[in-house]
């Protein structure tokens, strides 16, 4: 790990009781959705992270506690470094804060999470639907969203077929 | 669902509630927001109150269709993210697949990249060059652009056999050696290329009625570029000098000697001259790479993720297994998540991947400049004119398919 990014992951780690989840060159921290906030706040504040880069989620259905995971793409151009942060999010309600009070450009990235996940932000200035028409049933990329076509039947046992994408009425 | 005001009376002033001000709608249709963009204008007579940006006429769930495909095919659909960029595209991608699986790319394939990512920056300026000079009213300047582009698609037909969507890269190398006959096609374009910007900027740099239109208009602070997540010649243009090249390299770029050209008015004349700028700093980078380039393989030679040549098909045993596997199942990367980030002409580039261990993407999430870079546009078109609103989209130079996926 870069030696910029030690003591911020420490730091945290004790603060926030942040588990470290590193792959590669590819550092990022789990916390909690009550948490993320406060991290956020120190992240800017303290250390120096004065972008984000990116805000998405994973959605790993059919598990659902939890079922997604939030990921924020936070980068430091004095320090040159990157951190991922990761959320866990239930599936029952998704919800979180909005940190658009710290960095401005998650407005969009969090409209488009909604959109697409159908993860609420509270506190959010505007969250509507970014991408999808306004009158959009259904959250496109979560996983039980068929990709909207219908696969030829190679069997007919109907175990299989159950498990194959089709479009709903 | 009907549209009416109610959604949007928190994003318009008070004035408007009041029928003091016009709410018009600019876009989708209209030719100088450069694609599909929609923009719903508060109007005071001609000066611009509020800009509310409507995005995603352009939607065509690539993230959501790449997660139904292998590695391999779905590398097809990155080319059609920024169509201005399709080399770069490639690259992000084949750069978060090769982090995932370790995998080796030979050095001439690199410096292939790196010389065709050049390339495509130049071409994407050019256009970018030639649709803002015609929005400002110079129709010249825009065929002047596209002569010059037109010779580095001619480039990209030689090695790949398409104008656009080459998916020429591909993830361990590149599709196969380029021909003999493109060190010399891109050599002659090194050395046109210099003396054409010139005559652009012969056009462009000192005409009074561009500099009319252009300083002093859409300016930004650093602070705000930064916060709103600006990259690129719009975040540049402003005084950062954030280059993903320099602070980031990847792909061979720390090899490379170029400055990273920065301004600091922050205006959309600022922003015009960082990318000119630009350009001559490319064809630097082409000329390097063109004198070093190496010899010797394309792709790697990791079996298990790159298909094996035709040659060894007719005699190798395990050639064929491994034809076979990788194009039927395709390979599957090692569990776990990745962020690569490249610099495409328009900012930061980023592709997250996230793998479960099988054969397809389990998440692809694509970060794009003109995505955050579009999100600054309210705050650059208060208080200008509407007739200046066509510089400012023209300025932070989106591509509709970037932002809209």
């Amino acid at each position: 790990m870069n030696e910029l990014l030690q003591p911020v992951v420490q730091a945290l780690g004790e603060r926030f009781s942040a588990p470290l989840v590193e792959r590669l060159d590819q550092v990022s921290l789990n916390v909690k959705p009550e948490h993320i906030l406060e991290v956020c706040h120190v992240l800017r504040d303290e250390f120096g992270f004065e972008r984000l880069s990116a805000i998405s989620a994973v959605d790993y259905w059919p598990q659902l506690e939890p079922r997604f995971h939030v990921i924020y793409q936070l980068h430091s151009i004095s320090k040159n470094i990157r951190l991922g942060l990761r959320v866990p999010v239930n599936g029952s309600d998704p919800c979180l804060p909005t940190i658009e009070g710290i960095y401005p450009n998650a407005n969009w990235h969090e409209r488009e999470t909604w959109d697409m996940f159908g993860i609420r932000f509270e506190g959010h200035s505007d969250l509507r639907r970014l991408l999808m028409p306004e009158d959009w049933i259904g959250h496109p990329l979560r996983k039980d969203y068929p990709l909207g076509y219908e696969e030829v039947r190679f069997s007919f046992n109907p175990d299989v077929d159950k498990r194959k994408p089709h479009p709903k009425e | 669902m009907d549209l009416t005001l109610q959604m949007f009376k928190h994003l318009v002033s008070d004035r408007a509630l009041k029928g003091e001000t016009v709410l018009l709608n600019m876009g989708p249709q209209h030719p100088s927001t450069h694609g599909v963009l929609r923009l719903l204008l508060e109007l005071d007579g001609e000066i611009v109150v509020n800009c509310i940006p409507d995005i995603g006429f352009l939607h065509t769930g690539i993230e959501k269709n790449m997660e139904s495909k292998t590695y391999e095919k779905a590398a097809v659909m990155t080319d059609r993210l920024d169509y201005l960029n399709n080399i770069g595209n490639n690259l992000t991608y084949c750069l978060a697949i090769e982090k995932l699986a370790g995998l080796d790319v030979p050095p001439r394939a690199q410096t292939l990249r790196v010389l065709l990512a050049e390339l495509e920056r130049i071409a994407s300026h050019l256009v970018w060059l030639g649709t803002h000079a015609l929005d400002l009213g110079a129709m010249s300047v825009f065929l002047y652009c596209f002569r010059e582009r037109e010779k580095i698609l001619d480039v990209k037909e030689m090695v790949s056999g398409a104008r656009m969507m080459t998916t020429f890269l591909r993830p361990g190398g590149l599709w196969r050696d380029v021909p003999v006959e493109f060190e010399a096609a891109v050599r002659k374009l090194t050395e046109i290329l210099p003396g054409r910007i010139d005559e652009y900027e012969s056009l462009l740099t000192k005409n009074p009625l561009f500099l009319e239109r252009t300083r002093n208009i859409g300016v930004i602070s650093p602070e705000v570029a930064l916060h709103w997540g600006a990259t690129g010649p719009t975040l540049r243009g402003s005084g950062m000098a954030l280059d993903i090249r320099k602070s980031e390299p990847y792909s061979g770029y720390e090899q490379y000697d170029f400055n990273v050209p920065t301004q600091t008015a922050g205006d959309t004349f600022a922003r015009y001259q960082v990318r000119m700028q630009e350009m001559r700093e490319s064809v630097s980078i082409i000329k390097q790479a063109l004198n070093k380039l190496p010899y010797g393989p394309v792709r790697s030679n990791n079996r298990k993720y790159v298909p094996p040549p035709r040659s060894e098909l007719g005699h190798s045993m395990e050639a064929v297994i491994h034809h076979f596997k990788l194009w039927t199942e395709g390979f599957s990367l090692p569990k776990g998540s990745v962020f690569a980030v490249t610099e495409s002409p328009r900012g930061e580039l980023g592709c997250y991947l996230e793998s479960d261990g099988g054969p397809k993407p389990y998440r692809v999430y694509w970060r794009t400049p003109s995505f955050d870079n579009l999100q600054i546009l309210p705050m650059l078109a208060k208080g200008h004119l509407v007739a200046d609103l066509v510089a400012l989209i023209g300025t932070i130079d989106i591509v509709l398919g970037d932002v809209d996926r």
